[in-house]
């Protein structure tokens, strides 16, 4: 499929870390245009593009714009969500690493639009790399005026800071990153109040991530007509990086209007792994419902993949080809989710752990019948009833597990042992 | 990090420089608590012994027991030495696809120590991390602040033979 891409237009160009380079690409064009405009155009413009967020949920970004209250002297903040720990998903990093300006406008136009005058990009404490390109490009921004005092001379303000996390899956969810920016442990909040209303420092805050910011650039200089012309229909719009790994022989990311196939993918990365079959597959990271093999000719967007039960969350496509067990493979998710519960709610601190116990039972052999169903009710427990969604991202793959695979579970329990025992992927040679 | 820096009873001069920098960036002294660790721990040689938990909270002014509260919250900060280099190796669902568990399985074997714990000659601890981003290098591990990937095995002990 040959698609001219967009957000990582730039890969390949390292003279974009540099200003001179990414204006040379076109880049800031789109700043100078928004500060033109009035604010609230740019948020009309984003909104009638239909960009909805790249970060899980897929709420309409103009819309979560137009929450910030207006009119107020009262410091208003962007958080960047670069915290990218859903396990499989890396497309953050790497618009980052390709293209850090392309973010550094994308933040300027959306503080411009709502008011912001301090922006914050949260990012993984494990991503120094990253985090020292996108400083350094800051720096650069600043060397500019393209940040501080008077943003190319339009006498808007802009300070703008780079903050490390320091190793927590639950400061992705943006209360956990705002209790965690702040200075405490990532607990989530409880909403309302929401973020746009009570944020950082009890300030009104928008968070978004950094695809979703990422787009905006485009939006502007290209208009919402054109980024809408991209995707499926009009409630999934514009370009989407979907991250591709696991049993394929080039994992990556790969750039497609937002709905291609699975096939699709697999097709540009390279076809499966050594050429074995396509058994079942994850569509958008470790909280998404697992889809077999039949479902490989879905439309990758929002909401043919709601319908089918499962979820685009961050577009990190997890394939798993004939010789993986499933059992198993919900079994590592299982533990990362009970390791990362910030253990404040009761049903997500206990349901990880039990889940992560009775699939560990399963695996082994040592499971029965009713563990199939106690994973059904937990997984229905734990649905809904916590402060954040850390629970219900446990219970995607957990209870598709248990609901499209039953039989594969079934067959641990007949046989007291795992069908499909481990085997090296490695050739002898490279082992030891 | 050299025992002069590490003066008594307080930050070293540049951490707490370091930490002034970062002030004006924030409306809150709580808020750089995490900046305040990171830069202590690096100063510290990779951990958080209680003299800089306590150093930390003198700065910002912040309850001692608060800042162990954090520190115990995330991955990143240890209350225990570690390696030289510290060692990170994605067992993740991507990474396990891949072969990453057999790259944790010969990393341990080649340290001869377990988890969490230092080589003899202090050069090296490792543990098993959860998806560090990377999956497009499965299998991959992380040394320091660098990401290796598309692991072999044999390529990782190669990696770690190489270490100074
Ligand atoms: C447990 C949990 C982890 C999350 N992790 C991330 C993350 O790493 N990156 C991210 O952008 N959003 C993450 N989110 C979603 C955020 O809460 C939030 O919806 C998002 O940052 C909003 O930005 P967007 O609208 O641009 O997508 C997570 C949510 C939950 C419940
Ligand atoms: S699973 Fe290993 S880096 Fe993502």
């Amino acid at each position: 499929m040959a698609f001219e891409p967009i957000l990582l237009r730039n890969a390949g160009n390292p003279a974009v870390h540099e200003v001179s380079g990414y204006r040379k690409a076109g880049g800031y064009e789109a700043l100078s245009k928004a500060l033109a405009m009035e604010p609230e155009e740019i948020i009309d413009a984003v909104k009638a593009s239909g960009l909805r967020g790249r970060g899980g949920a897929g709420f309409p970004a103009g819309l979560k714009w137009s929450f910030i209250p207006k009119g107020s002297e009262k410091a208003k903040y962007l958080v960047c969500n670069a915290d990218e720990s859903e396990p499989g998903t890396f497309k953050d990093r790497i618009l980052i690493e390709t293209d850090p300006h392309q973010l550094i406008e994308g933040c300027a136009i959306c503080c411009y639009a709502v008011g912001a005058s301090t922006c914050y990009v949260y990012i993984r404490g494990e991503y120094v790399a990253p985090a020292l390109t996108l400083e350094r490009a800051i720096a650069d921004a600043y060397e500019h005026g393209l940040l501080g005092e008077d943003v190319l001379g339009s006498g808007f303000a802009l300070d703008m800071r780079v903050h490390r996390g320091a190793g927590a899956y639950i400061c992705g969810e943006e209360t956990g990153m705002l209790e965690s920016l702040e200075g405490r442990r990532g607990q989530p909040r409880i909403k309302p109040p929401f973020p746009a209303i009570v944020g950082a420092f009890a300030a009104p805050t928008v968070i978004n991530n950094v695809e979703t910011l990422c787009n905006v650039p485009h939006i502007i200089g290209r208009g919402a007509e054109w980024f809408k012309s991209l995707g499926t229909d009009e409630r999934n719009t514009g370009p989407k990086v979907y991250c591709i790994s696991g049993h394929v022989e080039r994992p990556g990311v790969y750039e497609y209007p937002i709905g291609v196939t699975l096939d699709d993918l697999i097709a540009a990365a390279g076809g499966m792994y050594r050429g074995r079959a396509l058994k079942a597959y994850i569509p958008g990271g470790a909280s998404a419902a697992i889809l077999s093999d039949e479902q490989s000719g879905l439309p990758m967007d929002f909401d043919s993949l709601a319908q089918a039960g499962s979820m685009l969350g961050s577009a990190a496509v997890v394939v798993m080809d004939e010789t993986t067990c499933l059992v198993r493979a919900t079994l590592r998710l299982a533990k990362f989710f009970a390791h990362e519960s910030c253990g404040q709610c009761t049903p997500c601190r206990e349901g990880t752990n039990w889940s992560e116990m009775i699939l560990a039972r399963l695996e082994d052999g040592r499971g029965s019948e009713s563990d199939i169903d106690l994973l059904q009710r937990i997984t229905t427990n734990m649905s809904g009833t916590a402060l954040c969604a850390l629970a219900d991202a446990c219970v995607g793959p957990v209870r598709s597990l248990v609901t499209n695979f039953r039989p594969e579970v079934m067959q641990h329990v007949e046989q007291g042992c795992c069908p499909l025992p481990r085997q090296s992927i490695f050739e002898p040679g490279a082992v030891s | 990090m050299s025992e002069s820096a590490r003066h008594g009873d307080g930050l070293p001069r540049e951490a707490k420089r370091a930490i002034d920098e970062l002030r004006p960036h924030y409306p809150t002294t709580e808020a750089l608590l995490l900046p305040a660790l990171h830069i202590a721990q690096r100063h510290w040689g990779g951990w958080l012994p209680d003299e800089a938990i306590s150093a930390v909270a003198r700065e910002l002014d912040l309850a001692e027991s608060k800042v162990y509260g954090v520190v115990t919250f995330y991955d990143l900060f240890h209350q225990h030495p570690v390696g030289r280099h510290r060692i990170r190796v994605c067992t993740n669902l991507s990474c396990t696809l891949r072969g990453g568990e057999e790259i944790l399985h010969a990393v341990r074997r080649h340290l001869k120590v377990d988890e969490n714990e230092v080589t003899a000659d202090g050069r090296c601890s490792f543990v098993h991390f959860e998806c560090l981003g990377a999956c497009e290098q499965a299998p991959m591990m992380m040394i320091g602040d660098r990401y290796h990937g598309d692991l072999t095995p044999r390529r990782a002990v190669e990696i770690l033979e190489g270490l100074d």
